[in-house]
């Protein structure tokens, strides 16, 4: 496992790219909430940059303790480092933009 | 499923194999429920959790989830490696997991709606995988500082301690002390079947550790502080008493090394079981007094074990060789045991600690403590006191007869100091210098002895190269006391006037022999005068008879005579 993450991360860093996981605990509204704004926020800043892995959590809960997954949903910036995590269903596209540092922090 | 079980768990308790915490709370945590534990930084909360999870694998063969919010694994397998508790190897047998939550508020941005799903993900998974019937939270509170919604946390809490409760885990959570509230968060509103307070205090520059069951929904339990010490095996709390007095009592008797003492003590000296309290001022020979109790145990063949607190071991030994009184073959044989150490060097509960553990690896029968007055230097009368009550309880639960000596002062009212722990012993022996003629002697008395008909007298104390002596002490004309050189005037002057007294009688019985013999002669003379008159009488009664008997015969033969003509008589009448 940690051999395939060095993998992707080398060929993300090459192709720029934006790998981002999206940890989710069933099919409840927050997550589904969380999935298409997510959705809707890389096809608008992030387009043909990105690829997204949903977990399921209910379906892999050992996944939970490498990112250190508490809150759900919690969206998990992997690349380009360093690692960002933003918790809540991503309805503040203006938060997120700033939490995956697409945008400066305000002051 | 639940609603069973739940009726199943009820007032049942989980034991924390937490020495002493058990006994306060009457078996330990209540079973399948949270448990509030809380105090302040550094006051033992992860080793108290820690300690429940790992008694739990190793003595009740229950598997433990410790959630970490603060402290890496690494570090905390280290930290308890000290305690001999090999973390690693527990979690290699799957028997303990520990999680650690990590929560790094920089790296979280919030936006919109979360739940804390993930957390009891991870915590039902990590219970599940090993069957974990006890869990550790440790300290939750540090979610508040990773998220900023705390209506969310709330809820979410609420609702953690409500999961917890339905996996029927029992389940510590450790919360930092807050200002005004138990925890900084406000847990102990989530939680609120027990609660326990741990709390790490420096009075007089000695740390104290305190521990107190705050609450325990539907169970009894104990409500005093209790102190605690974090020691070479872990915590271990200090029960004041076990809630009851309800130690069997011995009716055995055991010498007190002394044997006039004994006599004093209804003839056969102590109960078993019994605390006895020596006390008496400076060099009034209590150490003497314990050194031969001690000595009097390993004749029996009892193992004795002997706290000094004020001389070392070969000090002692040299001491009692100069009253004849050898404890070194007894420190050979293993019988005795000396403790030696200053009371100072360590706080109160950590001789509490020392004493138990001692207690429980010696077994000794009986136990000697030389002198209590010592350990005051190290906390208040008060604290003595209750330390004193509780090793006084816990002596007596083993059926451990113990002899406390107490060193009292000069000047001040003899018994005061003593007022503190002397409801607590049966026996109460007091030593006392008497002052007169110029010379300090020592007095025993005993002050009260339970349950046996005691000795109301003062002896003279007296320590000779023989050993102890106790001797009658005389009363002066004036009815002082009349020890040492006074007493021996007393009796050489009393053996004179037994002298006399002795003459006179042998003198009176003298004259009483002669009068016997006085009177028997005039006994002897007085027979010999009746013997006489009595045969005199006699021989006038024979001859008197003699008389009789002539005349009968003669009137016989006249009768006869005259038979010759009994017709004459006919004729005379025809």
């Amino acid at each position: 496992m940690q051999t395939e993450n060095n993998a992707t991360m080398t060929e993300a860093l090459e192709a720029g790219h934006w790998e981002l996981r999206l940890y989710v605990a069933g099919q409840t509204p927050n997550s589904l909430k969380a999935f298409a704004n997510l959705k809707r926020i890389c096809e608008e800043h992030l387009t043909g940059q990105y690829t997204i892995e949903v977990i399921d959590l209910l379906e892999n809960p050992r996944l939970a303790a490498g990112d250190q997954i508490v809150a759900i949903p919690t969206l998990v910036r992997k690349l380009p480092a360093p690692i960002r995590k933003i918790v809540g269903n991503l309805a503040d596209t203006e938060r997120v933009l700033v939490g995956l540092d697409l945008r400066p922090r305000p002051l | 499923m639940t609603t069973e079980k739940e009726s199943n768990v009820l007032f049942s308790k989980s034991p924390t194999g937490i020495q002493g915490l058990d006994e306060i709370t009457g078996g330990g945590l209540p079973r399948g429920r949270p448990t509030l534990v809380c105090g302040s930084a550094g006051c033992g909360k992860t080793m108290f959790a820690m300690q429940f999870l790992v008694n739990g694998v190793r003595r009740y063969d229950e598997p433990g989830v410790f959630v970490s919010f603060e402290e890496r694994e690494q570090d905390l397998i280290q930290n308890v490696a000290t305690l001999g508790w090999d973390l690693p190897q527990l979690i290699e047998q799957e028997k303990l997991l520990i999680d650690h939550v990590f929560i790094e508020r920089a790296q979280i941005e919030e936006t919109g709606e979360y739940d804390l799903e993930g957390l009891f993900i991870r915590l039902g998974y990590a219970i599940d995988s090993i069957g974990a019937q006890r869990v550790a939270l440790d300290t939750i509170g540090a979610l508040f500082s990773g998220f900023t919604d705390t209506a969310i946390l709330r809820a979410e809490l609420r609702r953690l301690f409500r999961w917890l409760k339905d996996k029927g885990v029992t389940a510590i959570i450790t919360g930092e002390q807050g200002e005004t509230t138990l925890t900084r968060y406000g847990l102990e509103e989530y939680v609120s079947d027990c609660v326990v307070l741990l709390a790490h205090r420096t009075v007089e520059q000695i740390a104290t550790r305190r521990l107190r069951v705050l609450k325990y929904r539907g169970s009894r339990h104990g409500t005093n502080e209790y102190p605690f010490l974090i020691g070479a095996d872990g915590i271990s709390v200090l029960p004041i008493t076990s809630l009851e007095l309800d130690y069997a009592s011995s009716t055995e008797r055991i010498s007190s090394g002394v044997p006039r003492l004994d006599a004093m003590l209804g003839g056969q000296g102590y109960y078993r079981g019994t605390s006895i309290l020596v006390s008496g001022t400076a060099g009034t020979g209590k150490t003497s007094l314990a050194a031969h109790f001690a000595d009097a145990a390993c004749r029996r063949g009892e193992r004795c074990l002997y706290f000094a607190f004020e001389e070392a071991t070969s000090q002692i030994v040299r001491n009692m060789r100069s009253i004849d009184l050898d404890l070194q073959p007894w420190l050979e044989s293993g019988l005795l045991q000396f403790q030696t150490a200053r009371p100072s060097l360590y706080g109160l509960e950590s001789h509490l600690v020392t004493m138990h553990g001692l207690v429980e690896e010696f077994k000794p029968r009986v136990v000697v403590m030389d002198p209590i007055s010592n350990l005051i230097v190290v906390g208040t009368n008060a604290e003595v006191r209750s330390m004193l009550s509780r090793i006084i309880d816990f002596l007596k639960m083993k059926q451990i007869t113990a002899l406390f000596t107490n060193l009292t002062q000069d000047g001040r009212p003899l018994e005061a100091t003593e007022s503190a722990v002397s409801s607590m012993m049966d026996t109460w022996l007091l030593l006392r210098g008497i002052e007169s003629g110029g010379e300090r002697n020592r007095g025993l008395y005993v002050l009260k002895s339970r349950g046996m008909a005691h000795s109301n007298q003062v002896r003279e104390f007296l320590l000779t190269d023989q050993g102890i002596d106790l001797q009658d002490v005389y009363l002066g004309p004036s009815g002082e006391l009349l020890a040492g050189t006074a007493r021996y005037q007393r009796v050489a002057e009393e053996k004179a006037t037994a002298l006399v007294r002795e003459k006179e009688i042998q003198r009176r019985q003298r004259g009483m022999e002669r009068k016997r013999q006085i009177m028997e002669a005039q006994i002897v003379a007085l027979r010999a005068e009746f013997e006489a008159e009595r045969e005199e009488l006699e021989r006038i009664i024979a001859q008197g008879e003699v008389q009789e008997e002539v005349l009968r015969e003669g009137r016989e033969a006249m009768a006869r005579m005259r038979g010759e003509g009994p017709g004459y008589n006919t004729e005379s009448e025809g």
